[in-house]
């Protein structure tokens, strides 16, 4: 017979609590007829979600913070994919020291970052806004997009992009014939983290945008008055189960075909 | 110049500090069947890859069909590779992995199909289309495989271990196929291979190689016959080495001692020096006769059967010999070993089937 461990049980359930109950409480009070985050609650409203759908301000961050996210992401991808398939592929010189270099960001203090960036930028008399947000979260996302890339290089067969120069194509034909599909879900699930990484960023954003907020800096300011308060509880609420979502999609892709089919294509194929 | 169809000329390729390939020429004719064989890191692959184009060599150059190869990239070269592991694309069907080469070549869809069909007929894969490569067994794979690189009618095939991953009756099987298939496409075939067997079975020449050079190079049987020296002899086929010395040359042959055996006049194919001691003799199982009864033969030695091994065909008789320091390796059909009395047995060798071989 198993032996059922109830502490082990306990344990994991208290986590969980511990990790998400939270979180949960902003959805609730979401919901909630009060401006105040308080017990017991007063009654059913969606007049939060209303009011959201009417600040513009909001919709100015929400629009900054895509542009962001996406150019962010698109730039750090393509550099930790060019940088994923050095390291997995070849062997050379200062290896070691240049990997240490690309994922220098991602320990580093982000307040250390924010600072040394803010005063280079200044100091070479460029106006603080969106653009230098957007170089930091290129720097901050090229480690983690990096990291998923060459899981996903490793153990890729190269010699089927040998039989492809064999076949005829030349080194962009075989790349996007061969390579680009096989690593088509690593690149994917690189392109969702990047984006959800810079789309939750505060403190290179604080340090930065001057007067184009993003989306988080938005949220912060409104947190100074208690009755907009709601409004960001709404916006909190949406943004959680936006996140959950390409963060699944994200590690579901990245997982795909990483047991029978090695080269992973997103196909299910049956045997 | 002679019209060798691929001249490969003095060519070397290292790697840091090893010599993977250590200056070797030699050419290939048209329509050959030729095997470069050797043990795992004697540089069989890395010739093959210079061939292909994966590689570049250090120094030499290679030529096909009169043209200089060496510099160019390998989608710009008339070769085309059966990998060893297939390298089936896995994101697409059979049909369109056949296809994958024939884009650059100008052909109409027509022409394509017509390709694809007669090349699918030829290795047998008709009805395989639609499948995907984890759809198939690993004998199917290597037809695609081999479709693949066909389908662009290739100068020269390169095959790169391409019966490695099969089991022993499919290997059997597809080492049949393939000398049938090349023997009537008349496509060179250069078959990388570290099975001796597969290689003198298949081949019209081979080529051994062992630390980047080439051992010897002649059709198999000669190989068998009368290997060049100690390496050859060893890798191809079983054979017995025994000691001996070199002692006065006499026309073809040349005096020497064997063992405790006495002194023979041996032929001397290799132009062995007098009065040597860095030479062996080699006598293969095979052409040795074991028996209960003395014989007339050159040689006949009393000894005493340590071990058997029953292999169906033929029985491996391991025996012991007062004269020889080594256990002996005889094999025989014949296959009674109740009839030797308490193992004592006779075995008996022709002058003419011992080689004299030079230990470097």
């Amino acid at each position: 017979m198993e032996q059922k461990n109830n502490t082990l049980l306990f344990y994991t359930l208290l986590y969980f609590v511990f990790l998400y109950l939270p979180v949960l409480f902003l959805p609730l009070f979401s919901f909630n007829d009060s401006d105040y985050m308080s017990f017991p609650l007063s009654g059913f409203t969606t007049e939060h979600y209303v009011e959201m759908w009417e600040k513009t301000n909001l919709h100015k961050a929400l629009w900054a913070s895509i542009k962001v996210g996406v150019v962010a992401s698109v730039v750090s991808t393509t550099i930790a994919l060019f940088a994923a398939k050095a390291f997995s592929r070849y062997k050379f010189r200062g290896e070691s020291v240049s990997y240490g270099a690309i994922m220098m960001p991602f320990l580093i203090p982000e307040i250390i970052l924010a600072v040394s960036i803010l005063v280079i930028w200044l100091s070479l008399g460029f106006k603080l806004g969106l653009i230098p947000v957007t170089l930091g979260h290129i720097l901050f996302c090229t480690p983690f997009a990096m990291l998923i890339l060459i899981a996903r290089i490793e153990g890729f067969d190269f010699s089927l992009e040998e039989a492809s120069r064999d076949l005829g194509e030349n080194a962009w034909g075989t790349f996007y014939r061969v390579s680009l599909p096989l690593y088509l879900p690593g690149i994917i699930a690189s392109l969702l983290l990047s984006f959800i990484i810079s789309f939750d960023e505060f403190i290179l954003a604080f340090f930065l945008t001057g007067s184009d907020a993003t989306l988080p800096m938005y949220m912060w300011g409104q947190m100074r008055f208690i009755q907009k308060l709601p409004h960001v509880l709404a916006l909190g609420a949406v943004i959680i189960v936006f996140t959950t979502l390409i963060v699944l999609l994200a590690f579901w892709l990245r997982n795909i075909g990483q047991g029978k089919d090695k080269a992973g294509l997103g196909i299910k194929i049956h045997e | 110049m002679n019209n060798s169809f691929i001249q490969i000329n003095q060519i070397s390729k290292h790697f840091g500090d090893v010599k993977a390939v250590d200056n070797v020429s030699f050419e290939i004719q048209e329509g050959e069947f030729f095997s470069l064989l050797g043990p795992s890191g004697c540089g069989k692959t890395t010739l093959l890859r210079l061939l292909a184009g994966f590689e570049y060599p250090t120094s030499g150059n290679l030529l096909l069909d009169g043209i200089d190869i060496t510099a160019l990239p390998p989608d710009k070269r008339p070769t085309n590779m059966v990998f060893q592991n297939y390298a089936i694309f896995p994101h697409i069907n059979v049909q369109r992995n056949i296809q994958f080469g024939l884009r650059k070549l100008g052909l109409t869809n027509e022409e394509i199909r017509k390709r694809v069909n007669d090349v699918l007929s030829l290795v047998k894969l008709e009805g395989y289309e639609e499948r995907f490569s984890s759809q198939l067994s690993g004998g199917q794979r290597q037809r695609v495989a081999l479709a693949r690189a066909l389908v662009r009618q290739p100068k020269v095939l390169l095959l790169d271990e391409p019966l490695g991953a099969l089991d022993k009756k499919l290997r059997d099987e597809m080492q049949l196929e393939l000398r049938t298939l090349q023997k009537n496409i008349g496509i060179t075939f250069v078959f990388v291979t570290h099975d001796q067997q597969e290689a003198i079975s298949m081949s019209d020449r081979v080529a051994v190689m062992s630390e980047g050079k080439i051992q010897q190079l002649s059709t198999p049987n000669e190989l068998y016959k009368n290997p060049h020296n100690i390496f050859v002899s060893d890798f191809i086929g079983e054979t017995n080495f025994l000691k001996a010395e070199t002692k006065s040359q006499d026309g073809e042959y040349i005096n020497a001692s064997i063992e405790k055996l006495g002194e023979f006049k041996i032929k001397n194919n290799l132009n062995i020096s007098e009065n040597s001691s860095d030479v062996v003799c080699s006598v293969r199982p095979e052409t040795m006769m074991i028996d209960k009864e003395k014989s007339d033969w050159d040689i006949c030695l009393e000894g005493k059967i340590k071990q058997t091994s029953y292999l169906g065909e033929m029985t491996k008789f391991y025996i012991e010999t007062k004269e020889i320091e080594k256990i002996i390796t005889v094999s025989s059909q014949y296959f009674d070993n109740q009839s030797f009395k308490n193992n004592d047995c006779f075995i008996s060798i022709n002058l003419d089937d011992i080689s004299l071989l030079n230990k470097k």
